[in-house]
């Protein structure tokens, strides 16, 4: 008896406490989980000339450039989680997994953390990160408009530079928008190789971005950057023999892009022109393999450049088109006599047309044809994709 | 590489310049309701800029170079909230660095803290659409929303330009009052219209529903965030056969094409609301915004 009548007292007083409980939103340990977000995507590609024979006329190329697989394959998984880590901190990190021969790799694409509270605007951002040269570079490769990188970026970037480092940014306070920065890096990966042999500090860059509207419909930013890089032993295996580099290798890069979208509302119907300009001068010794000539080693010295510009036209909402040019031209200059592809036989270029249609903002089919002219003879290739995002809303860069 | 440091000195030159004693407070907003409120509490004392226009899906635009500069300069960022912006503004936040107006921060303020959110979904799943899962942030179409908002941002502007936090409050005051007569003017004009059903583009009208006693029986979109289908529409006028639906409902930046169509089906009056303010002719501040809302509504069919 005297249990119930506790309780009855109880009651009144427990029930706005149950309602505002309630009313709460309940917290939780996964609350504070990351956004974590998984990109799926894999392609069919046909191409006319044989892919392990890809090679562009003038340039030394990274071990693992090269085309997308032929036929049917997985493209790489990128999962990334990413959050504030306390209110001075942000962190993030992509990594890739990719299946190929069987065998599944993990690899780290980005794992940095960056600052959020500096006073002046100022940014620091540590870590291994793509570095924030050019247009494309720091854009991940889901996100591309084209299913391949610019023949330019392969060339000079492997498709992207990233590695590990610091990178300073500010946003200077004026109405127009101007962003500098700088970064300072490892020197790991290409066009740099083995930063241990230069301290740890391989490579830095610069940078400088400025961008604003143009009424209520069109918005631009342009840009001008450059990466010095120490290449202590860059390897770059050519058809018949491979080839070593160890050397400087300077690199910049304009760009711009103009974005249109009616009414400013890119959802309906929008276009996008983008080009970028890639300048490389590279010099140092060559060390050359090759299965007739065997060993030998020179000066090599070269003067590069590259460009490509595209449009994609989005006419009706999830319906695109576009069309991109690329072209790359080198002037080496090579102390070795064995055959390489630094002696160029033709000036490598590519016209690419492609279509995609996405379902929802998180799911995108794409089918793209090539005509490639930058290795010895003519490549046509078609390459039909999917790209699909799963998990928290990822936010694009402009 | 001259270019460079020449670009380096010249923006630092610009940086270091001194700036006007008694300079606006910058109020970066993400929409233009908000802008206009902050007008309206802040007159000659806030210089607010939204960052989409009227025209413009604020959903789905981008992180525009001018955008990061103008977060870059803000003593306040205004938003919407509840996931809104997800897609843009927090990137513009990280871009732009500016320490001031991070979330939680002062200078941070989102308007969805002070109204209580509808439509909060018990799952949510991407095959549902673009869903919220904090629920619906189409907040502005309630005018009493409108004054909770009004009130909290008041006080905001106040701490953050201490100086004149008087002007603020005696501004917030005076709003506060013509703000209370004009929404028991709106609701008493659309009081005759409880119990109407509703169909709308996208599910962005709920607030004006709950506030106006409407019943939403459909939607052009077959998921929130997804363009009408032609298998959708006529599922739809299969569905509202046997109902009298008072009104189909879109807002300007949504393609005029879907409800026209089904207006021309079933004789059902469509009409454009002003979602926000400078969105239709006539809504040019936030009083004129919800008497030309309340106008359309009431005038659909008579």
């Amino acid at each position: 008896m005297e249990r119930y009548w506790r309780a009855a007292m109880a009651a009144p007083f427990l029930f706005p406490i149950c309602g505002a409980a309630l009313a709460q939103q309940q917290v939780s340990g996964n609350s504070f989980n990351p956004a974590i977000s998984l990109i799926l995507n894999g392609h069919y590609a046909s191409y006319s000339r044989n892919p392990a024979e890809y090679q562009l006329s003038g340039f030394l190329l990274d071990e693992e450039a090269g085309l997308a697989s032929e036929g049917l394959s997985l493209d790489e998984t990128e999962l990334s989680i990413s959050s504030n880590i306390d209110d001075k901190f942000y962190g993030s990190l992509s990594t890739s997994l990719e299946m190929s021969d069987g065998e599944t790799s993990v690899d780290v694409e980005e794992a940095y953390v960056e600052t959020l509270t500096l006073p002046k605007g100022l940014k620091v951002k540590a870590g291994k990160f793509l570095s924030d040269v050019g247009y494309l570079n720091p854009i991940h490769a889901h996100a591309w408009d084209f299913n391949d990188a610019p023949l330019a970026y392969v060339a000079m970037l492997n498709t992207a530079y990233s590695d590990a480092g610091v990178q300073l940014r500010w946003v200077v306070p004026t109405t127009l928008f101007i962003e500098l920065g700088g970064e300072l890096l490892r020197g790991d990966s290409f066009p740099a190789a083995d930063g241990a042999q230069s301290s740890g500090t391989g490579a830095w860059t610069m940078f400088a971005h400025v961008g604003g509207d143009v009424g209520d419909t069109s918005s631009w930013r342009a840009g001008l950057s450059r990466l010095s890089a120490d290449a202590n032993g860059r390897a770059s295996p050519f058809d018949g023999g491979s080839a070593v580099f160890t050397g400087a290798s300077d690199l910049t890069i304009a760009d711009f892009v103009w974005k249109w979208a009616k009414n400013g509302n890119p959802r309906d119907r929008n276009y996008v022109i983008q080009a970028e300009y890639l300048h490389r001068s590279e010099g140092g010794n060559l060390a050359v393999s090759t299965i007739g000539a065997g060993d030998e080693s020179g000066r090599y010295t070269g003067t590069q450049d590259g460009y490509y510009v595209q449009g994609v036209y989005q006419f009706r909402p999830r319906w695109r088109v576009g069309a991109r040019y690329d072209r790359l031209d080198a002037s080496n200059t090579v102390g070795v006599t064995a055959p390489t592809p630094l002696a160029a036989s033709r000036r490598p270029s590519r016209v690419s047309a492609m279509s995609d249609f996405s379902n929802s903002e998180f799911s995108r089919f794409r089918l793209q044809l090539s005509r490639d002219d930058s290795g010895p003879s003519t490549d046509d290739q078609v390459v039909l994709q999917y790209i699909m995002s799963l998990g928290a809303h990822g936010a694009h860069r402009f | 590489m001259r270019i460079l440091v020449v670009t380096i000195v010249a923006a630092a030159a610009l940086a270091a310049a001194p700036r006007p004693a008694h300079a606006a407070l910058e109020v970066f907003t993400c929409e233009p309701e908000w802008a206009a409120l902050a007008a309206e509490l802040g007159g000659p004392l806030v210089n607010a800029e939204s960052a989409t226009t009227p025209e413009q899906d604020p959903h789905y635009i981008q992180a525009r170079p001018s955008l990061i500069a103008k977060v870059r300069r803000a003593a306040l960022v205004v938003c919407t909230g509840a996931d809104l912006e997800v897609g843009w503004l927090p990137l513009l936040l990280r871009q732009a660095g500016n320490a001031a107006v991070q979330p939680g921060q002062p200078g941070s303020f989102v308007a969805a803290d002070y109204v209580e959110l509808l439509d909060k979904p018990s799952s949510v799943d991407r095959a549902q659409g673009d869903v919220h899962p904090y629920g619906n942030p189409h907040i502005q179409t309630d005018p009493r929303n409108i004054g909770k908002v009004a009130a909290a941002l008041a006080e905001r502007l106040a701490m953050l330009d201490s100086a004149n936090a008087a002007t603020y409050r005696s501004r917030a005051a005076d709003f506060a009052m013509r703000w209370q007569a004009a929404v028991e003017r709106w609701t008493a004009a659309v009081a005759p219209l409880k119990g109407r059903q509703v169909v709308t583009h996208h599910k962005g009208w709920v607030y004006l529903e709950t506030w106006a006693g409407l019943t939403e029986i459909g939607n052009l979109e077959p998921k929130p965030g997804l363009p009408p289908s032609a298998a959708h529409l006529a599922e739809l006028l299969d569905q509202l056969k046997g109902h009298d639906v008072a009104v189909i409902i879109r807002s300007v930046y949504e393609d005029g094409k879907a409800s026209e169509w089904l207006g021309s089906r079933t004789s059902i009056p469509h009409v454009v609301l002003p979602h926000t303010v400078g969105s239709v002719p006539g809504a040019d501040d936030l009083f004129g915004m919800f008497d030309v809302m309340v106008r359309t509504l009431t005038e659909a069919r008579r």
